[in-house]
């Protein structure tokens, strides 16, 4: 029994220890109070009563975001050209600028995230993490330990994005490494594999140990199957479920013209919000969510005719419009924006490139009113304007295309761009 | 001589029309099978799909190019300095014809001026083919 408990308190202790940086702000935090917005809010319309400062205008290619409780801002990208993997920024003067920039790291990625004093980022095929200081800033940045290794990087759905929860577990996505699982990935005419192979080890959300290190694919769960790819990834502490959006499939129009006009095979399928359990399977790559009809229909790979439904699997609790891009989810448990935004969603739409022959869409940060872990309303564009023009045909043409979101220790909202890497830090006016 | 100059206006109108054909169907496949990825414009998308648009894989030599269409592209390219990762599937399903027309398409549309790709162009690495 001793032999349990020691290391038990001293993890323990470990956890206290960690948290007391973790979980407090420092009392010199950056406050919005003190910073005036940009006259045209960095370039993007937000909903009323709201203003942004761009904290950086140009960091590389940004991904996800993590804000410290000191207002240091950790950004990771996907690109590691010159070694600059992850972008450190600081604002020290509190004018909502940042004053310093650093970058390190020489793997690009997508996911970062805190956990008990460590940094985790995630390049596309592990995941890794560094020891904070009493400041918030790296010990070693060229020494990363290991936590997960080994993970499949096939070159398509290949980001490894992550999340926490509050029992010790990290859950990171591993995307199906093709459109719908054909036999021949995105030919005309090539049938879909049943069962598809790739779902063994692709196609889900795998849990594993946030604090063991060097593990691989086999030491972790396959804990929900049947998600072709879900870059935007939380977990809700405040009603205890994980959530995710996915990459609904492309070429239902270009590969089944017969079946699907050039406007439905832009608005179909839809982008589908999930709330996952233990072993849920949602249905990729046998089926795809209409919107219309409320259900989950069977793919044409598979004998679908754009009818026949697929009852197999578990529905989302939201649809979005086809194509969009989720790329990250934030729930907000902030005291800084009006009461509605406590405990909802934030999400990231990176912006389409496959609804072609119509204009692109989908470049603008949405919100979600929450109640009981569930959506309680329809979603409203909270800030858009980041592609810079109302109509974009190619997603080669957006100025900006929002990605990565994160809360800062006064409620602020954090945005970054993909093409750029444009930091904006969203305030309430009041 | 007057037949002379008729025979030579027709030839050259014929030839001219069988180029608008040939520029018609290529545009044709390249609606149907190229521009979800690459675009209405050649741009394609970034870090996905490689653009087209001023491409050397475009306008510069034929044989890699048209191996790209016949076998698929199943590596990460750099193009402008840019890289791009996605898969491309193999259209050997496109006739020779369809395939040499596509490519004079894109090699002479979005920024590109190279000379035109022949149907026998396509047969021979068809048949050579692994």
């Amino acid at each position: 029994m001793k032999k349990i408990l020691l290391p038990l308190s001293l993890s323990f202790g470990i956890i206290a220890l960690s948290s007391a940086f973790y979980n407090k702000p420092s009392i010199d935090a950056p406050k919005a109070d003190n910073i005036t917005p940009d006259a045209d809010n960095g370039g993007i319309q937000l909903a009323k009563g709201f203003g942004a400062v761009v904290v950086a205008e140009e960091t590389g290619k940004a991904r996800h975001i993590k804000v410290l409780p000191n207002g240091t801002i950790y950004i990771k990208n996907s690109n590691a050209k010159n070694d600059k993997g992850i972008t450190v920024l600081k604002d020290t003067n509190g004018d909502g600028k940042a004053d310093v920039v650093e970058a390190f790291g020489a793997y690009g990625g997508t996911g970062i995230d805190i956990h008990n004093g460590y940094l985790y980022a995630s390049s596309n095929s592990e995941v890794f993490r560094y020891k904070l200081d009493a400041n918030g800033d790296v010990i070693d940045k060229t020494k990363p330990e290991t936590v997960i290794t080994g993970l499949p990087d096939l070159r398509q759905h290949e980001a490894k994005p992550f999340t926490f929860d509050e029992s010790g577990h990290i859950y990171v996505t591993i995307g199906a490494p093709s459109n719908v699982c054909q036999e021949k990935d995105r030919q005309k005419g090539s049938p879909g594999m049943t069962p598809c192979p790739l779902l063994e080890k692709n196609g889900g959300i795998w849990q594993f140990n946030a604090d063991k290190l060097n593990q691989k694919q086999e030491d972790g769960v396959r804990f929900a199957t049947g998600i072709r790819n879900a870059v935007a990834l939380d977990y809700d502490p405040a009603s205890k479920n994980l959530y995710a959006l996915q990459h609904g499939r492309d070429m239902l129009y270009q590969h089944y013209p017969e079946i699907y006009s050039a406007e439905k095979g832009a608005e179909l399928p839809a982008e589908e919000f999930f709330q996952i359990k233990k072993n849920d399977d949602f249905g990729w790559p046998y089926s795809y969510y209409d919107p219309e009809k409320k259900q989950k229909l069977l793919c044409p790979e598979y004998g679908g005719d754009g009818k026949k439904l697929y009852t197999k699997a578990k529905k989302p609790i939201m649809a979005f419009p086809g194509h969009w891009a989720p790329n990250d989810l934030l729930f907000y448990h902030g005291n800084q924006f009006p009461a509605k935004y406590k405990n909802g969603a934030f999400i990231c739409f990176h912006g389409s490139w496959n609804r072609a022959p119509l204009n692109q869409a989908g470049y603008f940060v949405a919100f979600v009113p929450f109640k009981n872990g569930l959506p309680s309303g329809p979603y409203e564009v909270f800030a858009e304007g980041f592609a810079g023009g109302p109509e974009i045909k190619s997603p080669g043409d957006a100025k900006a295309r929002p990605m990565g979101l994160a809360e800062g220790p006064d409620g602020s909202l954090y945005i970054t761009d993909s093409v750029k890497g444009k930091v904006w830090r969203v305030i309430y006016n009041k | 001589m007057k037949k002379g100059i008729l025979i030579l206006f027709i030839s050259i109108s014929y030839f001219a029309s069988a180029q608008v054909k040939k520029e018609a169907d290529g545009k044709a496949i390249y609606n149907q099978y190229c521009l979800a990825c690459h675009q209405e414009d050649g741009t394609g998308v970034p870090n996905l799909n490689p653009p087209l648009r001023k491409s050397d894989w475009v306008g510069g030599e034929k044989t890699r190019l048209i191996r790209v269409i016949l076998e698929g592209l199943n590596e990460e390219i750099e193009v402008n300095g840019e890289s791009y990762n996605r898969v491309m599937a193999s259209h050997d399903f496109l006739s020779d014809k369809q395939v040499a027309d596509v490519l004079t398409y894109i090699r002479t549309n979005f920024g590109n001026s190279a000379e035109p790709v022949k149907e026998e162009e396509v047969k021979v690495l068809r048949k050579k083919k692994p």
